[in-house]
């Protein structure tokens, strides 16, 4: 057991530090939440610095243009990154950590040579669309369908809750290509490009008051069959593949900026009296134990894939249902910081930072479904039934 | 950074828990649970001859040499299966009050007010005047009541704990899952009913996280990461025996059920060092 970082290491460390250092400053302002454009420029902008600095990609594979880098190193980075504030990967979020990855995974040497490129340069942005307004937890259930016409396929269907869809270039589609095969076995995994005819985005709101994800209506929309990831009905082992990398390391950075804000929770309630409530002081004391306890098992998590060869394990679930709840009580415990009239003010980022961490325990697999991945799959208890229930969890 | 555990940490926690399903077995437990305040002197000598007492003493002074970290691996196992008797005191005794090391002596101390096994032992290192003797909840753990004010315990006590804390949290996980797996109610295993399974599955995820903070501890000997793994460690231990008394059933509140005595020693080591509330201002004092 270790938590001394290699020469090597801390090197690298040092030189990224420099270099956020050197060119933080240099950055243009925030767009507004609002304002899609904007936050795609700014996000493919700071990606591009990324790219010509050499730390795009860090934790892909070498043969797809990443830089080969351990996961030490990739935990490094975004702790370093968060730490000196730096953008977070904002709508680059499916390109970089699941989509990419998936594709330098299970794709064909074109398909590598034509998606990941613009990704790690910050020229495309992708989406994932996945869920269904009846597929979600249920994810097999999916009924978008991709018919065969010569090179393409037909795809008509709705997809929901799709993140960044407004501004995106490409999207992971999961489609039914063998309505007739069983559930998990007629599935294909598409990248469909969102400038193609028949496609119509519709912007929601979340309860946060922001348009973070969108409906999306597909009428005929013709993807080349060559867009296919993986074979014709084998979408499903492909999915897997994606989901394990979105689970994977994808909140390690939030974790350093939830420690950050508890910092700065201590410090306002020590300014504005509110340190003075015992029943508060604890909760935060407690939250304290909770953030470092996350930090450790990350770095735990971190150094197991690393001597496995880079694959995320198991420990993602495990992670990310107590993450999702202690990122709650660390809002809530905001809002007492934040006092009756703070607290319903959403001036204040933590008054939206509460919203949206009702959020954690339902994107990318509900708590629920994760409980079960973690009974079944760590733990090896028996499946429930009816028996196609638990494949279809996300 | 490795913060996985090396040949030699799995190979110690093997020979370890390869030596207690030996020495101390199902049998031996429920002898110890059947002859309360006895403690096993044969079984005390064979646990210093393997060197749990002299783990972390220097080899100039006869002992292994080893680190926390391994101490704490060597407590876990403890921890699981419920080895009795005042073990972190006497380890922590070993090169000062003689015998300690090697098992040949029995040393107890002052755990906030609770002194345990102290008629069994040979030595108590502190102050025991005025101990009243207790009805102890554990039928594995002796106690006197100290009257005030209390020492603080060492970070390593504490974190020793930890360590027997997170050990019992592992096993309860495994017992509960071992019984879902097997008992039947409506044609199917209760372990295929979510509300079992959730349980279950939230158990890992305190015991993981508690492992994840008392390693972190032990490598760092940090006093802020001690806090926080006895927080957490104590909260899995007393959570996760009692969410295996609910999985078991009407059988889990019986007698013969071992896991009523994980419950037991579990509030019995939450109570031995700081409270809740102190450990909690400790942390936040911290931010
Ligand atoms: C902010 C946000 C961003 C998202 N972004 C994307 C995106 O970019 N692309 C995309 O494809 N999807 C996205 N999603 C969708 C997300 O993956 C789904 O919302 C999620 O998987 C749950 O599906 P659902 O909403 O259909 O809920 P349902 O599956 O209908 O679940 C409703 C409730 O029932 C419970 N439940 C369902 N099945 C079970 C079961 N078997 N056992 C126990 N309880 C169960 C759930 O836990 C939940 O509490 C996003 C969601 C959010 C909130």
């Amino acid at each position: 057991m270790d938590l001394t970082y290699t020469d090597e290491e801390e090197e690298f460390r040092a030189r990224l530090r420099e270099w956020l250092a050197s060119v933080l400053p240099g950055l243009p302002p925030k767009p507004s939440p609002d304002d899609w454009p904007g936050r795609r420029a700014y996000d493919l902008g700071w990606q591009r610095r990324l790219y010509d600095a050499g730390y795009a990609g860090l934790h892909w594979p070498a043969d797809a243009g990443g830089r080969g880098a351990t996961p030490t190193q990739h935990l490094i980075f975004l702790e370093e990154t968060e730490k000196a504030g730096a953008p977070y990967v904002g709508a680059n979020f499916v390109g970089l950590l699941h989509a990419g990855p998936t594709i330098a995974a299970e794709g064909t040497p074109e398909q590598r040579a034509r998606w990941l490129p613009p990704v790690l340069r910050g020229d495309e942005v992708w989406c994932q669309g996945f869920s269904e307004p009846d597929a979600g937890s249920d994810l097999a259930a999916l009924r978008t369908r991709a018919t065969r016409d010569g090179d393409h396929y037909v795809v008509s269907g709705s997809k929901i809750w799709t993140s960044h869809a407004e501004v995106a270039d490409w999207c992971e589609l999961l489609v039914r290509t063998d309505p007739s095969a069983p559930k998990h076995r007629g599935i294909s995994w598409l990248a469909m490009p969102m400038d193609a005819p028949g496609i119509t985005v519709r912007p929601l709101r979340t309860l946060a008051g922001s348009a973070e994800f969108a409906e999306m209506f597909l009428d005929d929309v013709r993807v080349p069959v060559a867009n296919r990831v993986g074979e014709e009905n084998d979408g499903w082992r492909v999915t897997m593949v994606t989901l394990s990398f979105e689970r994977g390391t994808a909140f390690v950075g939030e974790v350093v900026a939830c420690r950050r804000v508890l910092g700065e929770l201590a410090a306002q309630a020590r300014k504005n009296g509110r340190w003075d409530d015992a029943v508060l002081r604890r909760r935060l004391g407690r939250l304290n134990a909770e953030f470092r306890a996350l930090w450790r098992l990350t770095q735990w998590n971190v150094s197991e894939a690393e001597q496995a060869g880079g694959v995320p394990g198991t420990g993602g679930s495990v992670f990310k249902l107590r993450y999702s709840h202690a990122r709650q009580e660390l809002f809530d415990a905001a809002a007492e910081v934040l006092g009756v009239a703070g607290a319903l003010d959403t001036d204040h980022e933590w008054t939206l930072d509460r919203l949206s961490s009702l959020s954690y325990t339902i994107a990318a697999g509900t708590s629920q479904i994760q409980h079960n991945i973690v009974a079944e799959r760590i733990l090896g208890l028996p499946k429930d039934r009816p028996k196609d229930l638990q494949k279809g969890g996300r | 950074m490795r913060f996985q555990l090396t040949d030699d940490q799995r190979a110690l926690r093997d020979g370890v828990r390869d030596l207690l399903a030996g020495r101390f077995d199902r049998d031996a437990l429920r002898t110890a649970v059947d002859t309360p305040g006895h403690l096993d002197r044969a079984l005390w000598r064979a646990l210093g001859d393997a060197g749990f007492f002299a783990l972390c003493l220097p080899e100039a002074d006869g002992g292994v040499g080893l680190g926390l970290p391994e101490a704490v691996l060597v407590f876990e196992e403890a921890g699981r299966v419920l080895l009795p008797g005042p073990l972190v005191a006497t380890h922590l005794a070993a090169g000062t009050v003689p015998g300690a090391a090697t098992g040949e002596s029995v040393v107890t101390a002052p755990a906030g007010e609770l002194l345990p096994w102290r008629d069994a032992s040979d030595v108590v290192q502190g102050d025991a005047t005025g101990a009243v003797p207790l009805s102890s909840v554990d039928p594995l753990t002796p106690l006197h009541k100290l009257p005030g004010p209390h020492a603080p315990r060492s970070p390593e006590a504490v974190l020793l704990t930890a360590a027997e804390q997170l050990g019992s949290a592992t096993r309860t996980c495994e017992l509960a899952v071992r019984y879902a797996g097997e008992r039947e109610q409506f044609g199917q295993p209760i372990g295929a009913f979510q509300a079992v399974k959730h349980l279950c599955a939230q158990m890992l995820v305190r015991a993981e996280l508690a492992r994840a903070a008392v390693y972190a501890a032990a490598v760092t000997a940090d006093p802020v990461e001690i806090a926080t793994a006895e927080l957490l460690a104590d909260e899995a231990a007393v959570r996760n025996a009692r969410d295996c008394v609910q999985v078991h059933g009407g059988m889990g509140f019986t007698w013969e059920a071992d896991v009523h005595l994980h419950l037991k020693r579990a509030w019995v080591r939450a109570a031995a060092g700081r409270t809740t509330r102190e450990t909690e201002e400790e942390l936040a004092a911290a931010l």
